[in-house]
């Protein structure tokens, strides 16, 4: 097939945009593995950077993994009941209600995590503890879980599987347990990726609902940004996109399958 | 059990969860500002300041990606090359990449050691840096909201059909005319949808501008100063609470608009 102008013309912006995005994303990774900063890659590779910002930053990596799971537990038993809910009804307080749960991504972090400090900063030990940090992260993470379970249940025709189970003599659980969640398992995993990093990056809540006890990997980041030198800064955030990276990539590829399977149908 | 009840139990700890940890909250937010902090916003010049330069970046930002998008998303739409999933899978790697992360990427960029200076002087000319201005700024927001943004008009625009196209060519509207008449069209609920996503991210965004760590006044910034510095807890929670109903205010109209397509 010949090519006219427009596509070759369509292809190279499109690869300016694409250095764009990547260029910055390799120079950062470079510059956490290079010997030394002013000569460049000729001085070889070295992990001393990563193991140097290991030493002092580890914990807030492993809090951030922590801080995640426990966010995918919560948001996982909150937001399928929900969106089972939201998906069984049709009426007017359903609607109400899912447009207040998504309500929360609307409103910027930092908004969140101010009111959450005036309401709740002098309860007890919270403000100290990383459950407040969790609290802010369920929060913004639950809208997420319940969108991507809601899209694979409304797809479905839910009430007929229902029906059917229930005609077979299936109860309530039964139904919910054998024939529901199995049919939504790719939305829950959809949900359950999404959850996860975006509490690993989570950074305009944390950065306020944070102590200096509590310090989370996004955080961490910022301090690293701010106070260390490019090759210490560089191999922070290459943990951090040895983390995230993989976790993009398995979406992605959820999603592909996903669509593939729709327009399979 | 009969089905409303279950229905309620199931749903109540999302919305008790919600209500505690998000309605209150707001609920503190709004009162906490008391008449003071919402009338020093309106008279100290520097606070409007600032709202004009966040609307400003807000604005600028959701312009160039709508560009930027329409052009990448359109044409990854509608050709089929060797390579083309692996364009698009670069193209949306930074999807989740936090604010923050950003801001440090365009020091990579547009920094005193970035690309852009390090090839401005290999070219003989001056260091260019621009990281930690406005534009450094813009730059960051744009590299953020690409792939949202691509992704969605992607969406938009492999469910148009291609025959509304060859119709107009036959008829020998010339493309850019197709592009005016029949593409852009098509996918405009899409585009509302895209740019108000970027517009209200963009006017609450703060981590990329905290990594640029300059002194680039947008409101999320004067918020966070007024909260840690200056102790000025009225003011820092009336201007987060005008700023949050602002962000969900146009997400809102937009999906209202774009008939339920933004998020």
């Amino acid at each position: 097939m010949k090519r006219g102008i427009g596509f070759w013309s369509g292809l190279a912006f499109t690869l300016l945009i694409s250095a764009f995005l990547i260029l910055p994303v390799l120079a950062s990774v470079i510059a956490g593995v290079t010997a030394n900063q002013f000569i460049g890659l000729s001085s070889g590779l070295t992990l001393r950077w990563v193991l140097d910002v290991w030493a002092d930053y580890g914990g807030t990596v492993l809090l951030s993994l922590q801080i995640a799971l426990a966010t995918l537990m919560v948001t996982l038993l909150l937001g399928i009941p929900a969106a089972y809910v939201l998906a069984r009804h049709a009426g007017i307080t359903a609607r109400l209600v899912e447009e207040a749960l998504v309500m929360p991504v609307a409103v910027p972090g930092l908004a969140t995590a101010l009111g959450l400090i005036l309401a709740y900063g002098t309860l007890g030990d919270l403000r100290a503890s990383w459950f407040f940090i969790l609290i802010g992260h369920v929060i913004f993470c639950l809208p997420f879980m319940v969108r991507a379970v809601l899209a694979v249940l409304l797809a479905l025709d839910l009430r007929s599987l229902e029906e059917a189970a229930q005609a077979c003599g299936a109860t309530w659980g039964q139904r919910f347990l054998g024939v529901v969640l199995p049919n939504i398992r790719g939305g829950i995993l959809a949900g359950s990726l999404m959850v996860v990093t975006l509490s690993l990056g989570e950074f305009n809540m944390t950065l306020l609902l944070h102590t200096p006890f509590t310090r989370t990997l996004p955080v961490g980041l910022a301090d690293a940004y701010t106070a260390l030198r490019t090759e210490m800064a560089s191999a922070y955030t290459l943990i951090f996109f040895t983390l995230i990276v993989p976790l993009l990539s398995v979406m992605q590829w959820v999603a592909n399958r996903a669509d593939r399977e729709g327009s399979g149908r | 059990m009969p089905d409303r009840l279950r229905a309620a139990l199931l749903i109540a700890p999302a919305l008790v969860v919600f209500l505690a940890f998000f309605l209150v909250p707001l609920g503190y937010l709004a009162v906490a500002g008391g008449a003071g902090g919402y009338s020093a916003i309106l008279t100290e010049p520097r606070f409007l300041r600032s709202l004009v330069s966040t609307l400003l970046v807000a604005a600028a930002t959701t312009a160039i990606t709508l560009v930027i998008s329409t052009a990448v998303g359109l044409f990854l739409a509608r050709v089929r090359f060797h390579g083309r999933s692996t364009l698009l899978a670069l193209l949306t790697l930074p999807l989740a990449f936090p604010g923050v992360v950003v801001g440090y990427l365009v020091i990579m960029l547009a920094g005193r050691q970035g690309l852009v200076a390090e090839i401005s002087t290999a070219l003989g000319g001056e260091r260019i840096v621009f990281a930690y201005s406005l534009a450094g700024l813009l730059l960051g927001y744009v590299y953020f909201s690409i792939p949202r943004t691509l992704l969605t008009l992607m969406a938009a625009a492999e469910k148009l059909d291609p025959r509304l196209e060859e119709a107009a060519r036959s008829l020998g509207a010339s493309p850019l005319q197709i592009l005016r008449d029949v593409l852009l069209p098509g996918i405009a609920p899409a585009l509302v949808a895209a740019g108000a996503i970027c517009f209200a991210t963009a006017t609450g965004a703060f981590g990329t501008a905290f990594a640029l760590a300059s002194r680039i006044d947008v409101l999320p910034m004067v918020i966070y100063t007024e909260f840690t510095l200056q102790a000025n807890l009225a003011v820092a929670a009336a201007l987060s609470f005008l700023l949050g109903i602002a962000t969900w205010a146009v997400l809102a109209l937009a999906r209202g608009a774009s008939g339920g397509a933004a998020a």
